[in-house]
């Protein structure tokens, strides 16, 4: 876990390197400081499970195993990019992995989830569906509509929210008279279990107990994780908005620095061996660079590819 | 051969394609118990159970989003819009998830996927239960837009819909499910997607219409041969893709053409036909296209409004002739 959250972190800083340079088009949504929530739920996940992203989605793809060389290239619009270029940083897709999709609409791959889930039980799989999604996104319907059938159909679903406490500049008690978002599950007749989601070990153990749940065909959860946003909305954000304590705090709360304190401190890693793991997967990041930048831009004629398949 | 109507058409194919296929399933407000709004799903839940017929709640962001991730992954929902005034309440995962899931992929995924909804001018509903919205869909790449007229083509045409590896927008028409009759084979068939079909053959003028303008236009065909003008009615039948060749043979052949439509003017279907005819048939015409359509108002309930902003068959006729020169 501190492996795949030190991957997710590399990749990050990789991205904001290449994007400062102007090799990225678009926007960079970062994941730092909120990396123990997908990796402590993916870590409980198959290949063969689903999960469906936010905008701020490379955390979910890293964690759920999605190649870090082909994912850069898709944020650089690279041909050999994931998507071929078509997707870049807020629409990585690999099905190979189970990833359905990270999503420029926010709150909309929840009933998609629903759908993955329906699908796993009618064809009689003990597979699952993970929906990630922001504090913000469930104020929207397809929030309410997507739980509602997910618990009315028993579905194996589980509904994973990163509370960070901002939708870019608008603070969760602005948007809601909720603070803890899990008590929306009852209104569904789901369980609703909230956790510190910057505490990696409590991510990964409670939804160890909702991805079996959900497995063993008992139905869906809404896991509400209480987890930092450690930078801007997107790379650029000044956040003039945003109390600066807020920010000091977020930064304070950083879920790698916290495993690495524990496992250093429970004599289960040494600083060496911290090191050589950082120093593999910088490794592993360069190569993934190296990988993209050598990646040729796909021909323009290639944007018209892909939009039917063929009736067969 | 059996003659039967649209809704038992409908109702056939979508009972045959479970059989075939038992990836196939539907899912929509009120299609169990009641078999639908208009009875198109009648039957299906006694025999193929509550598993693969499913009464959803209100909530047709949630269940046509679930028909999507059903459909990426292993299974083929036929969902069910009740009104197509309602495809507002799902337009977003229509237009940013359904239309563009394959695309954004780098085409990894297949979406076979069918959303089958209904249109209802002219049955005093008011404003929002008879929308004609196929020209919104048409605008958004990466779906299939289907609008049968006739039996035959609604049951062929759905099989080929649901065995279809894209999503497809299936729109269906009230006032056709129990007065549009005609011969149906028993044995499977389908009618391909993007297919126009000659309805009826003429050498004097085209008119291009589909779903239940068609009648309206055979109908003035009738009317125009009788003071000895030859009407071809092209059927287009799937919208998108739009089958241009059977579309411009015709204009071609006849240099003159009405364009029959139960959608708004602006905006519409009908611009796009004539937009395709002027770019890629201009030098076989020998009058401006003309254009029948419903009046650009939300429609009105009280029977003498609505009548008012509907096309009739005289306005095709009135058309023809200004085109035809009778
Ligand atoms: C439906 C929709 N409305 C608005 C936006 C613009 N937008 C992008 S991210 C965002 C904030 C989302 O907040 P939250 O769901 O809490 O996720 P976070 O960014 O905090 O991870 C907004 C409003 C959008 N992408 N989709």
């Amino acid at each position: 876990m501190l492996r795949s959250m030190l991957r997710i972190r590399r990749f990050e800083e990789k991205a904001i390197e290449v994007f400062s340079e102007g090799l990225m088009g678009g926007v960079l949504h970062t994941y730092i400081g909120e990396e123990a929530v997908a990796v402590g739920v993916c870590s409980n996940l198959r290949v063969d499970d689903y999960v469906a992203g936010t905008h701020r989605g490379h955390g979910h793809c890293l964690a759920k195993g999605a190649p870090s060389d082909r994912m850069l290239a898709e944020l650089m619009g690279r041909k050999t990019g994931l998507n071929k270029g078509k997707g870049g940083s807020m629409h990585t897709i690999d099905f190979s992995k189970g990833i359905l999709g990270s999503n420029g609409i926010v709150g909309s791959g929840i009933p998609i989830v629903v759908g993955a889930a329906l699908s796993a039980k009618m064809r009689g799989t003990d597979q699952v569906a993970v929906a990630f999604f922001g504090d913000g996104a469930t104020n929207r319907g397809s929030f309410h509509e997507g739980l509602n059938l997910a618990a009315l159909w028993d579905l194996p679903a589980i509904f994973v929210c990163e509370d960070n406490k901002w939708a870019i500049s608008v603070p969760k008690r602005r948007s809601t008279k909720l603070e803890d978002l899990s008590v929306r599950a009852s209104s569904y007749g789901m369980p609703g279990v909230s956790v510190d989601g910057s505490d990696i070990l409590a991510v990964h153990q409670a939804a160890a107990a909702v991805v079996a749940r959900a497995r063993r065909g008992e139905g869906p959860t809404l896991l509400v994780c209480d987890t930092p946003r450690a930078r801007g909305h997107e790379e650029g954000d000044p956040q003039d908005y945003r109390p600066k304590d807020d920010l000091e705090a977020a930064k304070r709360r950083d879920p790698i620095e916290g495993l690495k304190t524990y496992m250093l401190g429970a004599g289960m890693l040494t600083g060496d061996e911290f090191e050589a793991v950082d120093k593999a997967i910088v490794q592993e990041i360069m190569e993934a660079e190296r990988f993209a930048r050598q990646s040729p831009f796909p021909r323009p004629e290639e944007a018209l590819d892909d939009l039917f398949a063929e009736v067969h | 051969m059996r003659e039967i109507n649209y809704q038992q058409a409908l109702n056939e194919a979508l009972k045959e394609e479970m059989a075939r296929d038992e990836r196939v399933f539907v899912l929509g407000e009120d299609i169990g118990l009641i078999g639908g709004n208009f009875g198109i799903t009648r039957g299906l839940l006694e025999e193929f159970g509550s598993e693969r017929v499913l009464d959803t709640p209100i909530s047709e962001d949630g269940f046509v989003g679930a028909s999507l991730g059903a459909a990426i992954t292993g299974m083929r929902p036929v969902a069910e819009v009740m009104f197509s005034s309602f495809m507002g309440c799902c337009m977003e995962q229509i237009w940013n998830q359904i239309s563009k899931i394959r695309y954004m992929s780098g085409g990894q995924v297949e979406v076979p996927l069918v959303i089958r909804t209904v249109n209802a001018l002219g049955r005093s509903t008011a404003a929002q239960h008879n929308e004609r919205p196929e020209a919104m869909f048409m605008h958004i790449p990466g779906l299939k837009i289907v609008t049968p007229a006739t039996p035959y083509d609604a049951k062929g045409l759905l099989k080929a819909s649901i065995r279809d590896p894209n999503p497809v927008i299936f729109f269906e028409q009230c006032f056709l499910y129990f007065t549009a009759k005609g011969h149906v084979p028993e044995e499977d068939y389908i009618v391909p997607l993007g297919k126009a079909d000659v309805k009826r053959r003429g050498t004097d003028v085209t008119i291009v219409s589909y779903s239940a303008m068609v009648y309206k236009a055979l109908e003035a065909a009738e009317l125009l041969s009788a003071r000895g003008v030859e009407a071809e009615v092209v059927d287009l039948r799937t919208l998108s893709p739009l089958d241009r060749e059977t579309l411009l043979e015709s204009v071609k052949a006849t240099g003159k053409v009405v364009i029959a439509e139960d959608d708004c003017k602006f905006g519409g279907v009908g611009a796009e036909v004539t937009a395709i005819i002027m770019e890629e048939a201009f030098d076989y015409l020998d009058a401006p296209v003309l254009r029948v359509a419903t009046r650009d108002v939300p429609t009105p309930f009280s029977k003498p409004l609505e009548n008012h902003i509907m096309p009739t068959v005289d306005d095709i006729v009135a058309a023809c002739g200004k085109v035809a020169g009778a």
